[in-house]
């Protein structure tokens, strides 16, 4: 095994990701699925990853996970888990890190457990998969899991299938499965968008309580800026493929710096402001096969000049804990959008 | 203009029949069963409002739409649309009374034909109705696509050609085409994204000013039907909970359960405000709660809640159907 190679960096992130490029292979020429994304995780921290869809959320998470779908691969960049490299793993160890050191949790429950086996069976086996402990040692273990993320009764419900329970409780077997082998990253993947509002709140809770207590930090992938507002201490929002802009959650909500944030937050009906109309983006998210030159947000973008069509922003530190990838806020062409 | 409204609903009532096969229930000595998706449901929309139905999944809100687009028959109860009261069996009088309302429906995947054109789409109740005939109907078309913000020389491409966004706007043109009042959206922007969303929303509300349309908004987003509607029902397992104003509706909720809703939308405004946490998860409706339905979530519940269903009465903001309304128990907080 070779040995980790540690990161240049003052405080290890958790995890890291180094301009990480995605791309699927097709008859028609290679499409760009994401495009340079960096981003990184500290110990404890609960980063929100939004956009619409096709942005590449989820084939973020997927990526990190070595779980992309062939013909999509990984054609550049790194990721980093704790100092260790797990981008070019083989698919072996790759397979060990998943579950033991990252666990998951997927939008739809019915999917992520197996009809076929009890539930006491899957978190059994998946605790004895990952740890050397007994099988009454990971019974015991799973019960009292069960009983923390909030299922009454744990000790006899553990023997029921997962279609003996209901949506909301399922995705609470998910939470713990996903925990059982003590993780140090939870990925979540719109882990309450199968879920009514009243169920999502008590889910998102869980999520939060459970991996604070464990020291678990999370990657919480959805398309609800309310569910990140109320769980995520930074967010990341992601652009046809690339980060537009990364920040603490309030900073990056109230006062958004690249104008497709901006755009986004006043086009979200919120419960509290009565703005007669809502803030509207002209046009759509481009494919993936018409990605414009430039920054790929220039030709829905309000506030676009000439360097925007021609040039790429990369992402600019904005020494306030934000990073944004706008040609506005690079010094050199300030002068020239104000002008 | 008149003061009757546009749509009066009462007493109305769907059940749906679940049970199993008959020798199964032979075999196994069960009874039949049956779903309440819609139990004596009665509101009014004015001319020219947007009535909102909100509610989490099995409280009925698509059932209570499709019946009154005559898509599902009820069970029980009327449902009069400008006075006359709708009857999917006699013919020619409700051919007249269909042409005045129309539906969106939720996923613009599903709802249009993809081996028509969209100018065939936006056609059929154009030809249907014999609103136009001839190069006049290719006229109407384009000028209906150009209403919703496309281009009239869309009307040659198929849907496929088309986001999820361009498409709920070829649903609202073929809506518009036979010139309707009334038109019911069943979730017309939960399969879009925000910003998308916030397109359609606003198209809609465009629309409403231009044609004067009436609108019966069926929602589970909260901040949506709080932006677009002037009333809002709450529904909870089939039955309306609570009525009310849709601005105070969100400052005083009246009914438990309008409150617990509320409480579990997540806050963008990041007021800090420290939500209660909600328990329990809506029942099976096909073996509903004793009594009032919400009571075993309810924080205030008290035995009269279990023993009897409560009556619908009238609150300073409208009226909702809680045995603690009468008592005064719930006002304040």
């Amino acid at each position: 095994m070779s040995a980790p190679i540690e990161k240049p960096s003052e405080k290890t992130p958790l995890l890291s990701v180094r301009d990480l490029v995605v791309e699927f292979p097709t008859r028609r020429g290679t499409l760009r699925a994401l495009d340079k994304v960096s981003f990184d995780i500290a110990e404890g921290e609960v980063l929100g990853m939004v956009g619409e869809s096709g942005a590449g959320k989820s084939l973020t998470g997927a990526a990190i996970i070595g779980l992309l779908e062939p013909p999509g691969r990984i054609a550049g960049g790194e990721v980093w888990l704790r100092g260790q490299r797990i981008d070019n793993l083989p698919r072996e160890k790759m397979r060990r890190i998943r579950g033991r050191r990252i666990g998951m949790v997927f939008q739809d429950p019915l999917t992520s457990l197996n009809p076929l086996y009890t539930v006491a069976q899957q978190l059994i086996e998946t605790i004895r998969t990952h740890m050397d402990v007994s099988d009454a040692e990971a019974r015991k273990r799973a019960v009292a899991l069960l009983d923390r993320v909030g299922i009454p009764a744990a000790a006899r419900r553990i023997d029921d299938y997962p279609h003996h329970f209901s949506g909301g409780m399922r995705q609470r077997v998910v939470i713990a499965l996903a925990l059982c082998a003590e993780p140090e990253l939870v990925l979540a993947d719109e882990p309450t968008t199968a879920l009514d509002v009243s169920v999502q709140a008590q889910i998102i809770d869980v999520l939060k309580e459970i991996c604070a207590e464990r020291g678990a930090s999370v990657m919480l992938i959805t398309h609800d800026m309310g569910v990140i507002a109320e769980t995520a201490d930074r967010v990341a929002v992601l652009y046809a493929g690339r980060v537009a802009e990364i920040g603490p959650v309030r900073d990056v909500i109230q006062a958004a710096e690249h104008p497709y944030t901006a755009g986004l937050m006043g086009s979200i009906p919120t419960l509290t402001q009565t703005a007669a109309r809502l803030t509207q983006i002209p046009g759509s998210m481009p494919r993936l096969n018409a990605i414009p030159q430039g920054c790929a947000f220039n030709p829905r973008c309000p506030k676009v000049f000439d360097r925007c069509r021609t040039d790429r922003p990369e992402l600019i530190d904005r020494d306030n804990g934000r990073h944004v990838s706008c040609w506005l806020y690079d010094g050199a062409t300030q002068q020239v959008a104000h002008d | 203009m008149t003061d009757t409204p546009l749509l009066q609903v009462s007493g109305l009532t769907r059940y749906f029949d679940v049970s199993k096969p008959w020798l199964n229930r032979v075999l196994e000595r069960e009874e039949k069963q049956f779903l309440t998706a819609a139990a004596d449901v009665d509101f009014e929309i004015k001319r020219g409002e947007t009535f909102a139905l909100v509610g989490e999944s099995g409280s009925g809100k698509s059932t209570i739409a499709k019946m009154i687009v005559g898509l599902v028959d009820p069970s029980r109860g009327r449902i009069l649309f400008d006075g006359q009261e709708m009857r999917f069996e006699q013919g020619a009088a409700m051919r007249q009374l269909r042409r005045r309302f129309q539906m969106i429906f939720q996923d613009p995947f599903a709802s249009l034909n993809p081996r028509w054109r969209v100018g065939s789409i936006i056609a059929e109740p154009i030809r249907t109705f014999g609103i136009a005939s001839g190069a006049d109907i290719n006229r109407e078309v384009g000028r209906l696509l150009e209403v919703v913000g496309l281009s009239a020389a869309d009307a040659e491409k198929f849907p496929h050609e088309f986001s999820g966004g361009q498409r709920q706007r070829i649903a609202i043109a073929r809506a518009l085409s036979s010139k309707p009042e009334f038109i019911v959206c069943d979730e017309p922007t939960s399969a879009l994204d925000v910003s998308v969303q916030a397109q359609i929303l606003n198209l809609m509300r465009d629309l409403q000013d231009e044609f004067g349309l009436t609108y019966l908004l069926i929602s589970h987003d909260l901040s949506v039907v709080r932006h677009m509607a002037n009333r809002i029902g709450v529904l909870y397992l089939g039955r309306l909970v609570e009525e009310a104003d849709a601005k105070r509706l969100f400052t005083e909720p009246q009914h438990p359960y309008t409150r617990m809703l509320l409480d579990a939308v997540p806050d963008l405004a990041l007021s800090g405000r420290r939500r209660k946490p909600v328990t329990g998860e809506i029942p099976n409706p096909i073996t509903p709660p004793s009594g009032c339905t919400f009571h075993p979530r309810c924080p205030l519940a008290v035995d009269l809640c279990k023993q009897q269903i409560p009556q619908v009465r009238g609150t300073p903001t409208g009226r909702a159907a809680c045995h603690l309304l009468e008592e005064g128990a719930v006002s304040g907080t």
